[in-house]
């Protein structure tokens, strides 16, 4: 491409390149500026004096945070919730996607099955039957009711279903020649080639576990239960209390530790940031496979 | 037919999943008559007194409801206008990036907000909009008077479309890429030679092949009219900011799961969820009609 490298055009380069700092540090400052928080020292966080640097650096936060059994065995709840959940979710999703992605002619209920999943990630009774149903199976308290009711990411499926419709119809065929059975098929030939696809869809349910806060707090009725973000979400964040005024909001905002709770979240942002960068090249082209199609 | 012997295994894949389905998505549509009794927890769905349509006429007479409704709609307006256009225009900017290294860099960074929660980014948000915050300190600077943003009805709207425009912004902007990456270069190289600036380039090819795709997104966003995000207003708001920031999800969840009004929450949410059924399934309809979309 041929590029003319005017004295216009090169100041239009730096203004942009500065303007995309900019925007960076939008997205940078808020998180630093928390880590900076939760290593500074409790009465210069409050008066508000840290920015971008600890002030009167300690790690008595993190230590305190370590010492609390419900902030550390919520954490737990968490992992357990993240590793069954996004196995289960794994799971489903590749067992529905194959069946789901062959043509009507291959498997004759496919469009039935298809309008099914899609009705019900479109409409929902609400939360309000959600909740009764699961207080009539006795599921309060148990990791399940974490688990069970976003079991199947009809999302993560129809992203996977488009992405299995890619692989070349030759593929599958030269498979069923040589006697290839449909399990055959999925376990040992779709899976292996789709790593882009299944890091995308394992990424957004590990996230979407990790990050869920609601069913925590309506289905667990204890906090030795709460899994790390409604734990977070009832100690740092609410301010819901039932008579308020603006003056205790701040008073509120202020009374609580911030080192401690800017502690916490470093804690709750820390998994995420360190896999995302192993899985960050592959989601973009598994979400653009995903919904592209022909 | 050699696919015939194929069909069994098919089904059994579906199976557990299905089930699933019907047991956490299916049985609690059922749920929805609760909408239409007075119902009592002590009594359930099969015992609670059946009382017509008396929750949906108690629901036109609340006033709080032309507030929720009005909220509502606001909110999720404005976060959809801006999660349209910025992407658009961020994604337009960072195609003019020279730098490989540096794009992706940048690109890499802006997605990261999309990963953290409303839980963790309201944390960050509370801590920095107090009176000494880092926000207020920006304030001063400038030589303005403190905000207490989370407390006052006029700032807290634009608090949650700003955020969450700003938590959305990078990860909208991956399916504009995928679009532009999809033009032609040499149309480029035709402008270049026709004497096109930058500018004229961006002006006359970049924009209006990158129209369609917004289109479809504008489109598709229809849905989501009644969606003003649960998660982020519930984690933002208190008491005082009610009247500005109270939305259809979060006073559902005040009414049927706080003080037990499960009939009337159950026919606030059925009203939501009808419409924004019908809404998506018009702009699905329209995306496939004039963007030949299609969701599978």
């Amino acid at each position: 491409m041929v590029t003319n490298r005017t004295f216009s055009a090169r100041l239009a380069q730096y203004a942009l390149v500065i303007f995309m700092i900019l925007v960076l540090l939008t997205c940078i400052i808020p998180i630093w500026h928390t880590v900076a928080v939760s290593f500074s020292h409790k009465s210069y966080a409050a008066a508000g004096m840290v920015d971008f640097w600890p002030k009167g650096f300690n790690t008595i936060a993190y230590q305190q945070i370590l010492a609390d059994p419900v902030f550390v065995n919520s954490f737990f709840v968490s992992v357990k919730r993240v590793l069954l959940g996004g196995g289960i979710n794994f799971l489903l999703a590749v067992l529905m996607a194959y069946p789901l992605s062959r043509s009507p002619q291959e498997f004759r209920f496919r469009n039935i099955y298809m309008w099914f999943l899609v009705f019900t990630m479109l409409f929902s009774g609400g939360i309000v039957p959600l909740y009764i149903l699961m207080k009539s199976l006795g599921l309060f308290n148990s990791i399940w009711a974490l688990v069970l009711p976003g079991a199947v990411p009809v999302f993560n499926v129809i992203l996977l279903v488009n992405f299995f419709r890619s692989i070349p119809k030759d593929l599958v065929e030269a498979g069923h020649i040589d006697g290839a059975g449909p399990w055959y098929m999925l376990f040992k030939i779709f899976i292996p080639i789709s790593t882009p696809a299944l890091a995308t869809i394992t990424l957004f349910s590990v996230v979407g576990h990790w990050n869920a806060f609601f069913d925590g707090l309506i289905f667990m009725r204890t906090p030795e239960h709460y899994p790390l973000q409604t734990y977070i979400q009832q100690l740092v964040v609410q301010l819901n209390t039932q008579s308020i005024d603006s003056t205790q909001v701040e008073l509120l905002s202020k009374l609580s530790n911030q080192t401690l709770n800017a502690a916490k979240l470093v804690v709750a942002i820390v998994p995420i940031l360190t896999v995302y960068p192993f899985i960050q090249r592959h989601f973009i082209h598994g979400i653009m496979l995903g919904s592209v199609k022909e | 037919m050699k696919y015939r012997s194929n069909q069994a295994h098919y089904h059994m894949m579906l199976l557990p999943g299905l089930l699933l389905l019907v047991v956490f998505s299916i049985i609690p549509m059922a749920g929805i008559v609760m909408a239409f009794q007075d119902f009592k927890i002590g009594l359930g769905i099969w015992r609670s007194p059946w009382i017509g349509l008396q929750n949906f006429k108690y629901l036109f007479e609340l006033s709080d409801s032309r507030v929720i409704f009005y909220n509502t709609i606001f909110i999720a307006v404005f976060k959809i206008i801006g999660n349209l256009l910025v992407p658009l225009t961020f994604a337009i900017l960072l195609n003019e990036l020279r730098g490989r290294f540096f794009k992706r860099f940048v690109q890499t960074v802006v997605y990261v907000p999309h990963f953290l929660s409303w839980v963790i980014l309201s944390g960050i948000i509370v801590e920095m909009t107090t009176t000494d915050g880092l926000v207020n300190q920006i304030v001063k600077a400038f030589g303005g008077e403190p905000i207490i943003f989370l407390a006052s009805n006029q700032w807290f709207p634009v608090i949650l479309i700003s955020s969450d425009i700003w938590k959305e912004f990078g990860f909208g902007t991956i399916i504009y890429l995928a679009a532009l990456t999809g033009i032609n270069p040499s149309l480029y190289e035709a402008a270049v030679i026709d004497g096109a600036s930058r500018p004229q380039q961006i002006r006359y090819i970049t924009l209006p092949l990158l129209v369609p795709t917004f289109i479809l997104l504008a489109t598709l966003s229809i849905g989501n009219v009644l969606n003003a995000g649960f998660d982020q207003v519930f984690n933002l708001y208190n008491p005082l900011v009610y009247e500005s920031g109270d939305i259809i999800d979060t006073y559902v969840y005040r009414a049927g799961l706080i003080n037990a009004q499960f009939g009337l929450a159950t026919a606030v949410g059925l009203m939501k969820s009808v419409i924004s059924f019908l809404l998506i399934i018009v702009s699905y309809t329209l995306a496939s009609r004039f963007a030949n979309y299609r969701i599978f």
